[in-house]
């Protein structure tokens, strides 16, 4: 670890009730890396993802995000949208949800609201057609039209999203997130329900997203082999506590993963994880 | 799932039309079955209390015929304007003549209002029906706003439309303020309103959005007959006004536009005056709507319909969004408040009611939520129609309702259901009303 991280979590815990679904939980994600975060069904990786994203309060723990230019910024003082709007922190969905009754490239303009928000002067300079405004809505279309380029999505872009296959709609909600301009990228589960050639795509797309964009990313997956080629960096849940965690090759050799996540029946992986412990 | 081209919809005309029958088929059989007993056969008792039955087969076979033939027709009336992608059993030709004339209705109706007061000059029942109709293509314009873009369901519509009438009536009795400084105070103080309206309402969703909603309308209405000293109460505010064109009164005196322009005085000309008002405020609306929707406010009203939680993960402020809809929607009430306050010369909490809320409402729904063109024909039809069906006395509102129920069941999108996307790279076709979410609250 070099120690430069985009985001340190610490001792973040989620209740609800009396349920706790993340314990105590400390990781960080490094600058311009992928870092996975994995774990069996219920492990707590989405309520982690919610409490990143602003759409939980987390119930204790800090969220500390280092922006390449040097401002911290904590995510459990900031919710809702300003997490993505102040914080320049991303997320796609576990189940796509992109606008279905927009086109494409329509879901890429509402991506770039806040940006447009400033040109338009607050509706008002758009409203009269002033040229700033022109020019800027012209640019956000050349970046959305730049971005459907890259997810192979240009000649779909007047389609409705809805209309859009499967894998599609995984990529246009990539690409969505993408159009914010985003310091930290979260996807969840991004290759659930894709085929082995759509998520070799996928890796593709999120390989060049990290190297081009020097965006860093997180994300939640299921599909092994995703994570193993693509992660810098795995984080493994179970129970809503950290089990594991190095590189993909150090975490597929823990033998408390294997008993939590590739098949040992609960009383077995209990058994490890107490011995581990 | 693309729409089949002309080709693939001449090929499927076989199927098509095997399906079409196959469907009337099963409906008269079902008719059949249904009627054979209720219609077929006829019970009474008889003189001796025995019973008597009769058979009316012939009434049958043409309830059955009806069904038949009915089920046919409806099936090729769903294939013309139904949703795009079904297998369509007309002919090219006639669907681009169709689609053509589809175009054309917009500019034609646009053309033929402007000349309404020119061809309809001496009748006055057309121009002050011309005026009513207007006015509620501006309330179902405005409140289309809110609900078909921001989908936000807004049952106290009509509350901004009173404030508005009440803005101007009382600054204009109290104050002597003319009607065109009166104007924008009524949309800014409706504004207000609708703010005020949003901030409660943010946090709730469908069914109890519309229950507050509703409800806020009635508190308006109420606060307007109680607080007497103030708005009169029920006897409402009288004297209001008449609107002058900038300055000049359209009166019969001296100083009137008829002694200014040398021409005979005539009563029409405050009707033809008032008529082209409330069409270009009704056009401001419908101009601004239209630039808000290619503005990036406009889009996160849409996206807001489509996805709020998608809405808050891209940043966007969702309170403020929900606010500006329900304030932009509320100041076009308010323009309309006003107008009709100055055309009436008298208001009173009486035409401020729930019912006005609806019938705007309905007109949103039954145009087609979001959709322009769909909003101003359904207001059209709506109390164009229901001043149509005046001679049926009795059974005017009968007509009425089968009327709209037959729309809904053509159409349950409204007769616009379709989105016309707010900007496209190459093509620029229309979204089908299937994908386009309804909004929950």
């Amino acid at each position: 670890m070099s120690g430069d991280h985009i985001l340190s979590v610490d001792h973040l815990s989620m209740r609800f009730g009396g349920i706790v679904a993340v314990n105590d939980l400390s990781f960080a994600a490094e600058r311009r890396q992928i870092t996975a975060l994995i774990g069996p069904n219920g492990a707590g990786k989405t309520t982690v993802f919610n409490c990143i994203t602003g759409f939980y309060k987390p119930s204790g723990g800090t969220m500390l995000l280092a922006h390449d230019d040097g401002r911290n910024i904590h995510l459990e003082r900031l919710n809702d949208f300003r997490i993505s709007k102040q914080a320049k922190v991303a997320r796609t969905f576990q189940n796509i949800r992109l606008f279905p009754g927009m086109t494409a490239l329509e879901n890429l303009m509402v991506a770039q609201h806040n940006a447009l928000m400033r040109a338009s002067g607050l509706t008002f300079l758009g409203l009269i057609g002033a040229p700033s405004w022109r020019s800027a809505e012209r640019r956000a279309i050349d970046l959305a039209r730049a971005w459907l380029e890259r997810i192979g999505l240009l000649d779909r872009a007047d389609d409705a999203a809805g209309n859009l296959p499967y894998g599609d709609q995984r990529r246009l909600e990539i690409a969505r997130a993408m159009c914010t301009e985003p310091a930290l990228l979260c996807l969840d589960e991004p290759a659930a329900g894709l085929n082995a050639r759509e998520s070799a795509a996928l890796s593709e797309l999120l390989l060049a997203i990290r190297d081009t964009e020097g965006t860093s990313i997180l994300l939640i997956e299921h599909d092994m082999s995703v994570v193993m080629e693509i992660s810098d960096h795995v984080v493994v849940m179970d129970y809503g506590v950290k089990i594991a965690e190095g590189t993909p090759q150090v975490v597929r050799d823990d033998p408390k993963v294997i008993a939590a996540y590739l098949g040992a029946d609960e009383e077995e992986a209990i058994a490890v994880m107490e011995s581990g412990t | 799932m693309s729409a089949p081209p002309a080709a693939a919809s001449q090929a499927s005309i076989a199927p098509g039309a095997a399906f079409i029958f196959k469907k009337a088929l099963i409906s008269a059989l079902v008719a059949l079955v249904l009627f054979s007993l209720m219609i077929g056969v006829r019970t009474e008792a008889g003189p001796q209390g025995q019973l008597i039955y009769w058979t009316r087969f012939g009434d049958l076979a043409a309830i059955v015929g009806v069904v038949f033939g009915g089920s046919i027709i409806v099936e090729l009336l769903r294939q013309w304007w139904g949703p795009v992608g079904t297998i369509r059993v007309v002919p090219p030709a006639m669907q681009n003549a169709l689609s053509i004339a589809g175009r054309l209705v917009a500019p034609v109706l646009l053309i033929f209002t402007f000349l309404v007061p020119v061809i309809f000059y001496n009748q006055r029942y057309i121009l002050d029906l011309g005026i009513l109709v207007l006015t509620y293509v501006m309330l179902g314009w405005g409140l289309n706003v809110v609900v078909g873009l921001a989908g936000l369901l807004d049952l106290g519509y009509v509350a901004f439309y009173a404030v508005g009438a009440y803005s101007y009536a009382l600054l204009a009795t109290i104050f002597g303020l003319s009607f065109w400084v009166c104007l924008p105070l009524a949309g800014i103080l409706a504004a207000c309103w609708g703010v005020l309206l949003g901030f409660p309402v943010l946090r709730l969703r469908g069914d109890y959005l519309a229950i507050v909603t509703l409800a806020f309308g009635e508190i308006i209405r109420l606060v307007i007959i109680n607080w007497q000293s103030l708005t009169g109460g029920p006897n409402g505010v009288s004297g209001i006004p008449r609107p002058t064109l900038f300055g000049i009164p359209l009166t019969p005196g001296e100083n009137g536009l008829a002694a200014k322009l040398g021409i005979e005085f005539s009563p029409t000309h405050r009707i033809v005056f008032l008529f082209y008002l409330i069409l270009a405020l009704a056009l401001l609306t419908n101009w601004v709507t239209i630039r808000l929707r290619r503005l990036p406010i406009g889009r996160a009203w849409e996206a807001l319909r489509e996805d709020e939680v998608a809405c808050r993960a891209l940043g966007i402020n969702t309170t403020t969004t929900k606010l500006t809809a329900f304030a932009t929607g509320a100041m076009f009430g308010g323009f309309a408040g006003a107008f009709f306050a100055t055309r009436q010369g008298f208001i009173s909490p009486e035409s401020f009611t729930f019912q006005e809320s609806a019938l705007v409402l309905a007109i949103v729904v039954l145009g087609g939520m979001g959709s322009q063109l769909g909003v101003a024909l359904a207001a059209l039809a709506m109390i164009g129609g229901f001043e149509l069906f005046r001679g049926l006395d009795q059974y005017r509102m009968l007509v009425f309702g089968i009327a709209m129920v037959l729309l809904m069941i053509w159409r349950p999108r409204g007769l616009i259901g379709h989105r016309a996307p707010t900007v496209f790279l190459e093509r620029n076709q229309a979204i089908s009303s299937d994908l386009v979410k309804e909004g929950h609250g």
